[in-house]
């Protein structure tokens, strides 16, 4: 049982990746994955709105504070399968082609060539991107240091 | 008194295609591109999205193009666009905690877990014009730290200060009610506190921080310190019937401040700091804490304090600060008012020729006395 870390992924932990990818990335690694495409639509792809939460002070009552573009696809395989994607912003290519690999992944016979073929470097991608931007905000914190007082 | 009101169309058609002539401006320039306006005027965008109160960076960057870089034009492109889609739900309410934080610092505490940092700002910049952004700049690479510790949370400055209890908690509304959404329910005023920040987020920027700036000149004075500002990027989750999980959306960036107000106490709470809350979308600092001040101002009632001036006159504040609506009612003053100025002029005509009739038999009066 000696499959690497990097490349487990529950089904959410697969949504989260795929909702933050740039389309071009999600339909460059599937199509380079050899997956079939085929499936077909059962809702969408199709862009609309969440309406977003806050908390009032961060942590107190829910409040609506504004709106975001979604967009979701839902499809069947031959096989059956049901896949669903939602993700922020307007790419409907994405949305369909990521129901169409939830639906894959949800086969186990699929399920290691989905994530190590695209689930594993959309996430190194992403984790590159998340620790260069930690780096980077880490380079602007403060040091403060005390002069040295002249009656001490 | 009948005025004719056909025609125009010409004018019309014309001034349309004169107006995209002048947007688009010389034509040996080459056009700007979306990606240009949403990598390089970035803030813009953040204010068009906060304004238009929708999260799209692609579609404010065109709303901006569109409107040749007037924002209230673009915030109103905006709104008008959102009208169109439908509406799939409410998001789970998002975790700024949990924020991958690319500022953050606190007036009220030097030595605070996670540290002060400035990312990308404006402060402690000369203000000095550069020339070298005249022609194709390229900066410097940013500067990193490396091993930079990837924590999960970063806790809000309020959040430490809780358990002293001298500040007041978040602020809490009963469990079993559901946020208040202007969107859908027309304003009614008093309104909860869930309603005027939903008001405040996609209020005006200038009428919120001349608001803001009042409170601190004396007009509600409420004595606050930022308590901290953070930007960053927070997860969107929704919850959906297909699925038994919240479903991961991705990540909308957010500027969230935490006002901390002097309170002497009142009949009803003990002496302790109170406190006003901003949360905006994007990287709208400014925005983030005159919302922060207003809202703190218009808790005036909550907390017992007397309504004095105008940033602690609820209907007041959110009635005028949506620069949509504001500028639909100015705005539509150029509109063809030909028959109500008719009947204006028709009575001034005759308040006149009475008022002239009146001093002349006045004056034959003292004539004759």
């Amino acid at each position: 049982m000696a499959e690497p870390e990097q490349s487990q992924f529950s089904r959410r932990e697969a949504m989260a990746v795929l909702a933050r990818a740039p389309e071009d990335r999600v339909l460059a690694l599937f199509a380079a994955s050899g997956l079939p495409e085929a499936a077909t639509p059962l809702r969408g792809p199709e862009t609309g709105l969440v309406a977003l939460r806050g908390r009032i002070g961060g942590g107190g009552a829910a409040f609506n504070f504004g709106e975001a573009t979604v967009t979701r696809a839902s499809v069947k395989l031959p096989t059956g399968e049901v896949g669903h994607s939602y993700a922020l912003g307007r790419a409907r290519e994405k949305a369909r082609i990521a129901a169409v690999i939830d639906a894959l992944a949800q086969k186990p016979e699929n399920r290691a060539r989905v994530a190590d073929a695209i689930l594993a470097p959309l996430r190194a991608e992403q984790r590159e991107t998340d620790g260069r931007r930690r780096e980077e905000t880490a380079a602007t914190q403060v040091d403060f240091f005390t002069m040295t007082r002249g009656e001490d | 008194m009948y005025v004719a009101v056909k025609g125009g169309e010409a004018a019309i058609e014309n001034a349309h295609r004169l107006l995209a002539d002048r947007r688009r401006g010389p034509r040996d320039v080459p056009a700007l591109t979306l990606e240009q306006i949403a990598g390089q005027l970035a803030l813009a965008v953040d204010r068009v999205m906060a304004e238009g109160s929708l999260y799209d960076a692609g579609l404010a960057a065109l709303a901006i193009k569109q409107a040749r870089g007037d924002m209230i034009e673009a915030i109103f492109l905006l709104r008008a666009y959102r009208t169109t889609l439908p509406r799939f739900g409410y998001s789970k309410p998002m975790d700024t905690g949990a924020m991958l934080v690319e500022r953050r610092i606190s007036a009220t505490y030097k030595d605070l877990p996670g540290g002060q940092l400035l990312g990308p700002t404006f402060d402690y910049t000369h203000r000095l014009l550069d020339p070298d952004l005249a022609g194709d700049d390229m900066p410097e690479q940013p500067e990193r730290r490396e091993g930079a510790a990837e924590e999960s949370r970063m806790p809000r400055v309020t959040e430490i200060l809780a358990g002293e209890g001298l500040v007041e908690p978040d602020g809490a509304l009963p469990d079993s009610t559901e946020p208040a959404d202007i969107t859908r329910t027309p304003p009614e005023f008093p309104q909860g506190r869930d309603a005027r920040l939903q008001a405040l987020s996609r209020g005006d920027e200038g009428f919120l921080l001349a608001l803001g700036y009042s409170t601190q000149r004396g007009y509600a004075r409420s004595h606050p310190f930022a308590g901290e500002i953070r930007i960053g990027e927070v997860e969107i989750e929704l919850d959906v019937p297909e699925l038994d999980f919240p479903v991961p959306l991705g990540r909308i960036r957010v500027t969230e401040c935490q006002m901390i107000n002097q309170f002497k106490g009142s009949a009803k709470a003990p002496p302790q700091f109170t406190r006003g809350y901003g949360l905006v979308f994007g990287q709208s600092e400014r925005k983030a804490m005159a919302m922060a001040l207003c809202d703190r101002a218009l808790r005036a009632k909550e907390l017992g304090e007397d309504v004095v001036a105008p940033a602690q006159d609820e209907e007041f504040v959110i009635s005028h600060s949506d620069n949509v609506q504001a500028t639909g009612f100015v705005e539509h003053l150029k509109l063809p008012h030909y028959v109500d100025f008719q009947a204006e002029l028709g009575l001034v005509r005759q308040m006149r020729r009475e008022f002239e009739e009146r001093k002349q038999t006045s004056t034959v009066k003292e004539a004759a006395e």
